[in-house]
């Protein structure tokens, strides 16, 4: 845990480094041929990854077909085209639903480390300005932990931040936002536990026009996507922030990328029910690939805008549609 | 989703009677439909290819042929190896005659292990032990916090040490609860990652310095393919006794209690259906089956009902001779709202219903707070009114909106629904003789 962040970088680029050449080694391991093997194999790495049965079965038979029409020359081929054919739709995402407001692909940032882009983001919902963000997601995705990631990035990025607690349910959860805030060095309001939690937005969106704040995120209470009530609930923090807010109210959905074919499910009702702007990946530190993601981006088009990549404060990148899609299909 | 299966593989198996033999094709198909059932619930899909592999065989070897619903026998076959596999019965906590017993619970973050722990030591006294909780994370932002304050609200005690080290903390509220005549230990621990090779090793150490005489592991039921890494490498490293499955109370379908069970042989103890302290409940690998099928789980349903109706001194004989005669008042109606309740509102109630998930735009169209104002109105009446609604005249009606704090409109909507309720009865009851109709709920919800 004391390691430092940048070490933790590295010795975490270098262990998705070996599992990339590892997977190739599975995908390729019968050589080069496109065998009916290969296409299995492919098929497992997929489903393996969270992308779900019906993703994974239109990606492989439409590769299928396209690795014919074009005659890729062998297994090599066909994963690259794969990689970026993802990779496409990914980023059409970011474009298709961005904010509205801005239609360019704006300023990229990125680099490399190691070999290994780290980022290349186009502009998103994070990037307006002003702007008032409320983070919801189901229980334990890292909402709160990603609220504190963000407002660190922003307060570097000179920007002047305000955080709201609105989770006025779970037990602490102001108390783990106060912490957040003084790690990040920038301001947090709320109000106490069993508050309106539509009333502690309004506070902090007010808190923030009074300090002319330019970044107002709000943290919400976790909530699964099937109770209604909560939903309920949810939605009128929305409708009272849109009204009380000068700012766009942006809603940006919180996943744990170790989500399984649950995650479609959560990003359909939490979009029908708030219209969801963007999603935040978490928990890419682990095995888990977040593919799940990509039967998102297919069904309901919002763009992935930043993945959680840690626990500490540093631990957030801008999703890199390439880097993520290769890393799919390298399997475990 | 298992109307879907069941339906699906009775029409692939529809036209086969008869004809003698399976033929390769009509296996395939039902193989596939069955494959893509379970991928859908997140079992890790080398899982499913054994499991297709064994189905397959069975499906096979039996007399689906001759059976005259091909289609339920293999839906069978499939629920028995999946019952099976899970585990066949329910598998409790094992515990020592050491006093205390020390449970510790372990997992990857955001699993919910802070809320697991707190339910589980309300479990725990409910059965005449006195718990200690024992606040071993001391890495996430008011974790400490947050036992401390499930345990006020629980009024049970939670021992918070102090420093770094948390295989000392651990130890220090054993010998707390030693001290403090406590029998039973449940620490929580940080969540971590599997291939955090540091945090791993402190898992490691507080489990050598206390010895556990249990370690569960907490699962997320929303977790995918993944659970199968996670789960073996916590069982090789941390080597767990069992695991809580928790969040199930959403509408993932858990498929990874199969893989987990599968990759390391451990078994499901408990779930965790809720956020409210009792929502703790134990195992059953039959239901679990159902569920991962999509079949929802009607019997705990039934059980939440059965459990409601005890509470309130059984089923109500009267009441439900006024309901067979079509007589029943807005008094039985008020009985009926706080079962509902107590079964966890119209959401609960829908949602433990097969295929609740395509049932999200009836759960909808029942506003739950639609109920408090109904029970509102009929507070706001007196017994004669509750008994007979028909003496309530116009000034009757402005006192109860008044009362209730509705608008007169809502009372006389009430009413009429009230009436007409009662109508539909009476018209069942006449139907009754002339062979039973099956009753539907409104919003397209078959009657089961
Ligand atoms: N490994 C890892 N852990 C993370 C990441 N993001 C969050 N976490 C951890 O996940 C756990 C839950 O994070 P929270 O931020 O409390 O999640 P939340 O969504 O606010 O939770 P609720 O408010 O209870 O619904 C904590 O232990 C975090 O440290 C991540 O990117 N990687
Ligand atoms: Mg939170």
């Amino acid at each position: 845990m004391s390691t430092p962040w940048h070490k933790r970088l590295s010795e975490g680029l270098a262990k998705s480094r070996d599992r990339l050449g590892g997977q190739l080694n599975v995908l390729l391991r019968r050589g080069p041929d496109l065998s009916q093997e290969f296409w299995e194999d492919l098929e497992g790495a997929l489903l393996g990854a969270d992308v779900g049965f019906s993703a994974t079965e239109e990606i492989v038979t439409s590769l299928c077909d396209e690795a014919n029409r074009q005659a890729l020359p062998d297994a090599q081929a066909v994963l690259g085209h794969l990689v970026e054919r993802i990779a496409v739709e990914l980023r059409g995402a970011a474009r298709a639903s961005g904010t509205g407001t801005i239609t360019t692909s704006g300023t990229t940032t990125s680099g490399t480390v190691g070999g290994i882009t780290t980022g290349t983001v186009g502009t998103t919902v994070f990037d307006e300005r002003p702007v008032t963000i409320l983070m919801v997601g189901v229980n334990g995705t890292g909402k709160t932990t990603s609220v504190g990631k963000l407002a660190k990035q922003a307060a570097d990025a000179g920007r002047k931040v305000m955080l709201g607690s609105a989770d006025t349910f779970r037990v602490a959860a102001s108390e783990q936002l106060d912490v957040w805030a003084k790690r990040a060095g920038v301001p947090v309001v709320g109000r106490e536990r069993g508050a309106d939690p539509a009333a502690a937005a309004f506070d902090a969106i007010e808190a923030a026009e009074k300090t002319g704040a330019d970044f107002t995120l709000i943290d919400t209470a976790g909530r699964l996507h099937t109770s209604a009530d909560l939903m309920r609930e949810l939605q009128k923090v929305q409708r009272v922030s849109v009204d009380r807010s000068t700012p766009p109210v942006r809603t940006v959905l919180v996943m744990d990328a170790t989500t399984g074919q649950n995650g479609l499910m959560q990003a359909r009702e939490f979009d029908a029910a708030l219209h969801v702007d963007a999603i935040v990946l978490t928990k890419l530190d682990g095995t888990a690939k977040g593919g799940i993601a990509v039967a998102i981006v297919r069904e309901l088009g919002i763009p992935i805008t930043y993945i959680g990549v840690g626990e500490s404060l540093d631990d957030l990148r801008p999703f890199d549609a390439e880097s993520f899609a290769r890393a799919l299909i390298q399997g475990v | 989703m298992f109307e879907n299966l069941s339906e699906r593989l009775q029409g692939i198996f529809k036209n086969l009677t008869g004809k003698g033999r399976l033929s390769e094709a009509d296996v395939d198909a039902a193989m596939r439909e069955i494959r893509m059932a379970l991928l859908e619930a997140d079992v890790n899909y080398r899982v499913v290819k054994e499991f297709i592999a064994r189905v397959r065989e069975r499906a096979v070897g039996s007399d689906v042929l001759n059976s005259l619903t091909p289609g339920q026998q293999v839906i069978k076959i499939v629920l028995d190896e999946l019952t099976h596999l899970l585990g066949d019965t329910n598998s409790g906590l094992v515990l020592s005659g050491r006093i205390p017993n020390v449970i510790m619970l372990v997992g990857l973050q955001g699993s919910g292990k802070t809320t697991a722990s707190a339910k589980l030591a309300f479990r725990l006294r409910k059965q005449g032990r006195s718990p200690l909780l024992v606040a071993c994370d001391i890495y996430r932002p008011a974790a400490i916090d947050q036992l401390e304050a499930l345990g006020r609200e629980l009024d049970i005690p939670v021992f918070r040490g102090e420093g770094a080290d948390v295989a000392r903390i651990a130890k220090a509220g054993i010998r707390h609860a030693v001290d403090n005549l406590r029998d039973v230990v449940i620490i929580d621990t940080a969540g971590r990652l599997h291939v955090d090779e540091e945090m791993m090793s402190e898992a490691v150490r507080i489990r050598t310095t206390v010895k556990p005489d249990q370690i569960l592991m907490v699962v997320d039921a929303m977790t995918g393919q993944d659970a199968v890494n996670v789960a073996t490498a916590f069982a090789e490293k941390v080597d767990f006794d069992g695991v809580i499955m928790s969040k199930l109370d959403g509408d993932a379908r858990g498929g990874g209690a199969l893989s987990i069970r599968q990759a390391t042989g451990k078994p499901i103890k408990f779930v965790s259906l809720g956020e409210k302290p009792d929502s703790l409940e134990p195992f059953f690998p039959d239901r679990m089956a159902k569920r991962i099928l999509g079949m929802g789980d009607v019997v705990t349903l039934i059980e939440k009902a059965q459990e409601a109706a005890e509470a309130d001194g059984g089923i109500d004989e009267k009441a439900l001779k006024r309901l067979q005669r079509a007589e029943f008042t807005l008094e039985d109606f008020l009985d009926q709202i706080k079962q509902v309740r107590k079964m966890g509102g119209i959401g609960g109630v829908l949602s433990s219903l097969p295929g609740a998930g395509r049932l999200k735009g009836a759960e909808q169209q029942f506003d739950e707070r639609e109920l408090d104002r109904v029970e509102a109105i009929i507070f706001a009446m007196t017994p004669a009114e509750r008994r007979n609604p028909k003496i309530i005249n116009g000034s009757r009606r402005e006192r109860i909106a008044k009362g209730s704090g509705v608008a007169v409109s809502d009372v006389n909507r009430l009413l009429k629904q009230f009436a007409e309720a009662r109508k539909m009865m009476r018209q069942m009851q006449s139907m009754s003789g002339k062979g039973r109709k099956r009753m539907k709920f409104p919003g397209g919800l078959p009657g089961f």
